[in-house]
């Protein structure tokens, strides 16, 4: 990237300079600068709405009809999201360890273009066919198990993704020594292949939690609504969640319920930025270690 | 070189009994997680058109082509049988309402963010200060990840009221002789902010993959442009974005699947109409995705779940387009890493 501009800024100044160019180029940096400038406003937005109705009550009461608290969906949010972690990473981390370790090649192409596909299937779709298997059809009502899986379904790509791009850079001869030396297979991928992969498979977790924080859609009709904090019940007790706050309270005629929105909104964009932050600090963390050997 | 743990136990001779006994259970149960992995899509529309059939018998073509949807008379006043199934008397489930509202919000987004963003992905690459520039990428990677219902709440409380209160008078009253912009200016709520919000949620998301597949490309094709004497401009969009063509298609359908299938920001702010269709561009709208969400309490009333059932029909509708775009898309990124590997390795 540094070459590039390099040449190009060398280039502009011994290449015509003629004055379309020189337009186009301006209206690309005031593209860019609209564009960042509006995303900045909303970010702005949020943290200046929300900040102020931060207030340290929120973070120990529960909601009560369209005030009080936030603690319910603080952690009805987490729970949700820790449940569908232990589904995703279960899954996503067999996944990942079968294509990379067993699969023939036609098993890795089919599963690497499945997952990639699984990102973009509409959210709403997801919920409304857990609304229909489970909460009807199967007759767990609004629950943490349909919610924390739908939240799941949005989890597993980028944490397959991620886990199989980490093993697949495991070093080759790491894993032949392992054999040599006499490691079953359960052994190697265990102390070999999951150790090595570590940093790679967090970020993708960190992620996929990410994802996880900030979905509604698939929950509104899974994991229902709660007022009370969640229950250790997988089936039959609804759950409450910060995303579902932000999009109901904002509806509602009162100042108390507004504050609650923008508390919540502003808690989601923390909660995502600390992720991002954390996941990024991860990849730092990996490109050190292999630049120092 | 390739090494996979499987291959080397097959290799390895004399395999112990114990050593493939591990070695089974290992690849058994990964394999049922892939297959679970794997399996998630199919389970989900094999469900959703089980449970749709009904509705799909029911509605006939008549979903496809009436604007009225309609949950039908739930005070016992009889009922309607056609094609075998029965709905409430009165109940008419006609999505084109839907349909085409989703599909104008979707593609009136990508003329807006597509633009938008090779511009914005250009001066990312080309002309941002490299003491700033890890500054806008970060910021544009943050708002990719930032909740669709953050971008509903300003939405809500800020873009709408300034589209009700100063855009869409000023640009009716103004502009109204071009079609589509005049007529009633409406509360803000509809199509103009639908296309806003979605706009902004795509953009960074096609920016990240142009931005990408422009670094990827060897810089040889821009400096050869650039000695053949085109200016920065030209050898930039006549040389690098058309040899980065396929990667930009993928990126622009990926971004037209997200937008087809954004459910909170756009129920928000767009107006929620129901049995009418947009007048201009300031007139309310509902996408398939948005009315799931908003018809879905409506529908549960239905004693005879024919509502339930033509709502898993709209979403058996989206799903296959959607499932549809992002196989076209991942199909063309594929064909494109693929040649470039070839590239580079002949």
């Amino acid at each position: 990237m540094q070459g590039r501009v390099k040449v190009a800024s060398v280039m502009t100044g011994t290449a015509p300079k003629t004055w379309a160019s020189r337009t186009w180029w301006t209206l690309s940096v005031a593209c860019l600068v609209a564009v960042i400038g509006v995303l900045f406003s909303i970010f702005a937005f949020v943290i200046a709405r929300g900040i102020p109705a931060l207030k340290p009550a929120i973070f120990v009461t529960s909601t009560q009809g369209v005030a009080g608290g936030l603690l319910n969906a603080i952690t009805g949010t987490f729970t949700l999201v820790f449940v569908g972690l232990i589904i995703v990473v279960a899954i996503g981390l067999g996944t990942a360890i079968w294509t990379v370790e067993f699969a023939p090649k036609w098993g890795k192409r089919v599963i690497r273009f499945m997952v990639d596909v699984l990102v973009g299937i509409p959210s709403i779709v997801v919920g409304y066919f857990l609304y229909v298997a489970l909460v009807e059809i199967a007759g767990w009502g609004f629950s943490l198990i349909a919610g924390s899986l739908s939240l799941a379904i949005f989890m597993l790509p980028y944490v397959v993704r991620a886990a199989d791009v980490a093993l697949t850079n495991v070093p080759a001869a790491l894993k032949e020594g392992a054999v040599a030396l006499g490691a079953r297979p359960a052994m190697v991928v265990s102390s070999i292949n999951l150790p090595y992969a570590l940093p790679g498979i967090l970020t993708g977790i960190l992620v996929a939690t990410g994802i996880g924080l900030g979905e509604t859609a698939p929950l509104i009709y899974t994991a229902g609504w709660s007022n009370y904090l969640p229950k250790l019940a997988l089936t039959h007790s609804p759950v409450g969640y910060l995303t579902y706050v932000v999009w109901t309270y904002i509806q509602q005629p009162f100042e108390a319920s507004h504050q609650l929105a923008y508390a919540a909104a502003a808690l989601l964009m923390i909660f995502v930025f600390l992720t991002n932050l954390l996941a990024r600090s991860f990849v730092e963390y990996k490109l050190g270690k292999n630049r120092a050997r | 070189m390739e090494f996979a743990v499987g291959d080397a136990v097959r290799a390895a001779s004399p395999a112990t009994l114990q050593r493939t006994g591990s070695q089974a259970v290992l690849r058994v149960l990964t394999g049922l997680a892939a297959l679970a992995s794997f399996m998630i899509i199919f389970l989900m529309l094999f469900f959703l058109v089980a449970y749709a059939y009904p509705a799909i018998r029911f509605n006939g073509l008549s979903f496809f082509i009436s604007p009225i949807w309609n949950i039908g008379n739930q005070y016992g006043s009889g009922t309607v049988t056609r094609a075998g199934f029965t709905g409430e008397a009165g109940a008419a489930f006609g999505a084109l309402v839907f349909i085409f509202g989703s599909a104008i919000t979707a593609l009136l987004t990508m003329f807006v963010a597509v633009p938008l963003s090779l511009m914005v992905a250009l001066s990312l690459v080309y002309r941002v200060p490299r003491a700033i520039r890890p500054l806008a990428n970060a910021l544009v990677e943050l708002m990719a990840g930032v909740p669709s219902v953050v971008y509903g709440l300003w939405g809500m409380v800020v873009l709408v009221p300034w589209i009700g209160q100063a855009l869409a008078p000023w640009v009716t009253t103004h502009l109204g002789f071009i079609p589509f912009l005049g007529g009633s200016a409406g509360s803000g709520n509809g199509l103009a902010a639908s296309v806003f919000i979605l706009s902004l949620m795509v953009i960074p998301i096609m920016v990240a993959t142009t931005r990408d597949v422009i670094l990827a490309q060897s810089n040889s094709l821009f400096e050869a442009s650039m000695a053949l004497g085109s200016t920065s401009w030209q050898a930039m969009t006549r040389a690098v974005l058309p040899s980065v063509r396929n990667g930009i298609i993928a990126s622009v359908l990926l971004a037209f699947g997200r937008a087809l299938g954004e459910t909170m920001a756009v129920l928000m702010v767009c107006g929620a109409a129901i049995n009418a269709f947009p007048q201009n561009v300031f007139s309310p709208v509902n996408t398939i995705a948005a009315v799931i969400v908003s018809q879905l309490e409506s529908a549960l009333t239905d004693s005879s779940g024919m509502a339930q059932r033509s709502l898993a029909e709209l979403a058996c509708i989206l799903f296959i387009i959607t499932l549809l775009v992002n196989i076209i898309a991942r199909g063309i990124m594929r064909g494109a890493d693929r040649r470039a590997g070839q590239g580079q390795s002949g």
